[in-house]
């Protein structure tokens, strides 16, 4: 069986991915679902896994080389497959890197054991062929419309290497074309361009801002003449600019609308200490346990665990998951990132602890493969470490619902009319309004409330 | 003595002069020109153009020797040297004409004589008539360009040490002929002498000739010029040169050897200096920098009103560099916005037989600034229209930036190379890479296919060779 190994889509707004590295050589047998190379995308570097199985026949882009989405970059086959029409028409370009041409190997066709008939056709190619990409840019016809991009060959082909985005710069050549200088100052703008570049940050922290000094200044505190700038102006980096481009999608066409539900931690916060003071086990974080509750909720009220489909406005069509896959929000230092966790509906809370730490850790490392980072059908975002009571997330289309999440905070409680001190936290959902109304999303918050509030209900 | 008010008061009508003053004019502005020579400047009078006219001279006058391999009996025949320098002041007459009729066309006035800076708006004119103040309302240009340069301590008498001026006006030709300077200048006259039977020896200091052009090119004329009976000697310092009665003796080291060329005349083809003396740039706070006018890339000096542009501004000092930052300093002082000059985008040209063309970066230059390259050649031999011309010496290189294919940098020797040139100064200016030129269909028979063949080839995909 011959299986193509393409350039996955890893995002909505992804165009082109980079092999970064290819784990696996020409000739190694490969299993479905090994790790056989890492791709960088806009976002970040994700691992991708083989789908068939057969021997690594060949690599058609090599290491550095940037391809568009959906560009077969490998063959994967049974030694017998007759690779040729593939591998022939694959992409005529191949990067740097690409594993030197094999010497001229034996022609006579028919006895050679693990036999590559047409191959010379691709391998006569000398290798000064591979350097210039001769694919058309994909960026010049941007996959979600548009009109043209006024941009020169050269700035075009420098944006495809360096994962620029041309639809997100602002020319300075002639009649605002976009040339390669505009191109470079973006590539080079101080944010690091992939997630993997960042440094491991120790625990979930977003870039801490200075906080600032509310100092009440003495009357006649003269203010002394202040010789810095005013202001700076920084570049967007790419992923930064991705965001930037993406949530307007959301916030503009999704009509948005939320429903804020006050839960009490008490019991929550009781069990997760009781799970952690037990020894050999997983630690378990109250997002875990949001992630759990919310996996059970999605399946009891479908209505939420759906997303709109299809070209307006007929052919729509409202897809409702049977499983819930949860986007879990990581910030990092450039940005944030949605890791999935698949099957969290069926997946044991300790589980769920387990990977979730995982990607937390995958994503600041610039780790995560390629399933990892699509497919949620819910996410959410927390950001209860951070002091935050209350506040409401947009919707990461296409998924049609979102859960903020705040701090469990101690607070005075009223209950039978006495006041005590009980811990309690406020969720926000934010549902896409063309797929749900009001009433679901608040019958899934009082789901979500209630598992929290009884959280042996997670564990059975 | 007169005082007339002008927006623009340009000092010098070379080839930078004259365009910013045309453009001024053409953009509204009241504008003067001052000159103490001839409109047109060196270009047009002493350099660019009458050395193609002597150079198109040496040309025929090779035709003819090769006569015979076009199956063409040439009786009797004589080439006179006279005659080819009469006809080159009558080519530079009818340009500099050309000048005076644009002057007039464009409503520019001419005022002949010695400009100088009086203040930041005032320029005097010292001319035949007595001295003239011209009023400067917006802005004064400079473009007084250079002059020949010489070695320390030799003195440029224009009989038996000339400079490029005395060389396009002597009718009479020695004998032989020392060319101290590989450059352009150089090579262009050894050419001609040459083609009239000169003895000609060409002394270069730097390792190589056409110092400034990729080494592959320097190579390839160095082995040229020998064939044809020119001594080329490059890695040669002149330590004295001593004009005596008819000959003149060049005194050189040759990697420590000293030894003493003997000719009947020494042409002094060392560089060029700007011509900035007497202006008063000192006194009204124009900076300079290693004797050239130090100018932003509006092409203004430090002084706010006054432009310079040109030679006399260093870099490259050629005609084509001139204009363009004419029209820079002519649309800055009408308020508008232009391009800077892309200085990394000049062509450089000899027209020297064969012809010398180059843009961009040299192979090695590429290299050094970091750049992992591939080089694309093709050789005129392999060129149809160049073997039906009977001329095929030379080659067309191509430096390409390997993962972009970014055009790097051309470089081309060969039949009408600086005309072949500009496909890929055109393609520079619109930042297309190796794959535009490609596409683009180049008419057979054609030199221009030597283009397309050099660009393939740098994808390893050449067909005719």
């Amino acid at each position: 069986m011959i299986t193509k190994v393409m350039m996955p889509k890893l995002s909505e707004a992804m165009e082109t991915g980079k092999v970064i590295k290819w784990l696996k050589k020409e000739g190694d047998p490969i299993k479905g679902g090994d790790v056989i190379a890492e791709i960088e995308t806009d976002k970040a570097n994700v691992e991708i896994e083989a789908f068939g199985s057969g021997v690594l026949r060949k690599i058609l882009v090599g290491e550095g080389g940037q391809v568009p989405v959906g560009e077969t970059i490998g063959v994967i086959a049974d030694p017998a497959d007759d690779i040729a029409t593939i591998a022939a028409g694959a992409p005529a370009t191949r990067p740097p890197s690409a594993p030197a041409a094999v010497p001229a190997a034996a022609p006579t066709a028919a006895a050679a054991p693990p036999p590559l008939p047409a191959m010379e056709s691709y391998r006569s190619v000398p290798e000064t062929a591979n350097v210039v990409p001769m694919t058309p840019v994909p960026s010049a016809a941007p996959a979600g419309g548009g009109g043209r991009i006024k941009a020169s060959p050269l700035a075009r082909k420098v944006a495809a290497q360096s994962g620029v985005d041309l639809r997100l710069l602002q020319g300075t050549g002639p009649g605002g074309r976009i040339v390669r200088r505009d191109v470079e100052t973006a590539a080079a703008s101080p944010v690091p361009a992939v997630a993997a570049a960042a440094p491991a940050a120790a625990g979930p922290v977003a870039p801490a801002p200075a906080r600032p000094q509310f100092v009440i200044p003495h009357p006649q505190f003269v203010i002394p003449q202040r010789t810095d700038a005013e202001f700076e102006d920084r570049p967007l980096s790419p992923m930064r600019a991705i965001i930037a481009k993406r949530m307007p999608l959301s916030k503009g066409p999704v009509p948005h609308f939320y429903v804020t539900s006050d839960v009490a931690m008490d019991r929550a916060w009781a069990l997760r200490a009781e799970l952690n003071a037990l020894e050999g086990q997983p630690k378990v974080s109250v997002t875990d346990m949001i992630v759990k509750a919310c996996a059970l909720a999605l399946l009891k009220n479908p209505g939420v665990n759906a997303q709109l489909v299809g070209a307006p406005p007929p052919g729509q069509s409202i897809r409702v998951f049977h499983r819930a896959h949860i986007g879990l929000a990581i910030a990092l230092d450039e940005g944030l990132i949605t890791a999935v966790l698949r099957d969290c509906d069926v997946k044991p809370l300790a589980q769920i602890a387990v990977e979730a730490r995982d990607v937390a850790e995958r994503a600041r490392g610039g780790k995560l493969r390629a399933q990892e980072l699509s497919g949620a059908t819910f996410s959410i975002s927390n950001l209860g470490m951070y002091d935050v009571e209350e506040f409401s997330a947009i919707i990461n289309p296409p998924e049609g619902a979102i859960l903020a999440v705040g701090s469990v905070l101690e607070k005075p409680v009223v209950e039978d009319g006495q006041i005590r001190a009980g811990r309690r936290m406020k969720m926000t959902i934010s549902c896409d309004h063309r797929v749900m109304d009001g009433a679901m999303g608040a019958r899934f918050l009082q789901d979500v409330k209630r598992l929290l509030e009884e959280p042996l209900r997670l564990l059975v | 003595m007169a005082n007339q008010g002008f927006d623009v008061v340009v000092i010098g009508t070379g080839p930078g002069g004259y365009v910013a003053a045309i453009r001024c004019a053409q953009l509204g502005l009241a504008v003067a020109t001052v000159e103490d020579d001839r409109p047109g400047g060196v270009c047009l009078n002493w350099g660019c153009i009458p050395t193609k006219a002597l150079l198109r001279n040496a040309e025929i006058v090779d035709l003819f020797h090769r006569a015979d391999e076009f199956g063409i009996t040439v009786g009797e025949w004589r080439a006179d040297y006279a005659q080819a320098i009469q006809r080159s002041r009558r080519v530079a007459d009818r340009m500099a004409k050309g000048v005076e009729f644009l002057f007039r066309k464009n409503k520019i006035t001419l005022l002949a004589g010695v400009g100088s800076l009086k203040s930041k708006s005032v320029v005097e004119v010292k001319g035949k008539g007595g001295p003239e103040i011209l009023e400067a309302r917006r802005a004064v240009i400079l473009a007084t360009g250079s002059e020949p340069k010489s070695l320390p301590g030799v003195a440029i008498d224009e009989t038996q040490v000339i400079s490029s001026n005395g060389a396009v006006r002597t009718e009479t030709r020695p004998a032989s002929l020392v060319v101290i300077g590989a450059g352009a200048v150089g090579m262009e006259f050894a050419d001609v002498y040459r083609a009239y039977g000169v003895e000609v020896t060409v002394l270069e200091a730097l390792p190589r000739v056409l110092p400034l052009e990729d080494e592959e090119v320097s190579a390839q004329i160095a082995r040229l010029f020998n064939r044809r009976g020119v001594t080329v000697r490059t890695g040669v310092k002149v330590v004295k040169v001593t004009p005596g009665k008819g000959s003149v003796a060049v005194e050189i080291d040759a990697e420590g050897t000293r030894e003493t060329l003997t000719a009947a005349q020494v042409l002094m083809a060392v560089g060029r200096a700007a011509r900035t003396k007497g202006l008063g740039l000192e006194a009204l706070g124009v900076t300079m920098d290693r004797g050239f006018v130090t100018v932003g890339p509006t092409m203004e000096t430090a002084v706010k009103g006054i432009f310079a542009v040109g030679d006399m501004t260093g870099r490259q000092m050629l005609a084509h560099k001139a204009m363009a930052e004419g029209v820079v300093a002519a649309e800055t002082i009408a308020g508008r916005s232009p391009r800077p000059v892309d200085y990394g985008n000049v062509p450089s040209c000899t027209y020297c037989r064969p012809q010398v063309a180059s843009i961009g970066l040299s192979e090695a230059a590429a290299k050094a600034d970091g750049r992992e390259v591939s080089v694309g050649r093709f050789p005129f031999t392999a060129n149809g229209k160049a073997v039906a011309l009977g001329e095929t010496e030379g080659f067309l290189k191509v430096v390409a930036d390997k993962r972009t294919g970014e055009i790097l940098g051309v470089h081309i020797v060969g039949p009408e190379a600086t005309e072949l040139i500009h496909e890929f100064a055109v393609g520079r200016t619109l930042e297309a890479t190796l794959e535009e030129i490609i596409h683009t269909i180049h008419a057979h028979p054609t030199l221009s296919e030597a283009s397309l063949e050099a660009t393939l080839a740098a994808l390893g995909q050449a067909i005719h060779i």
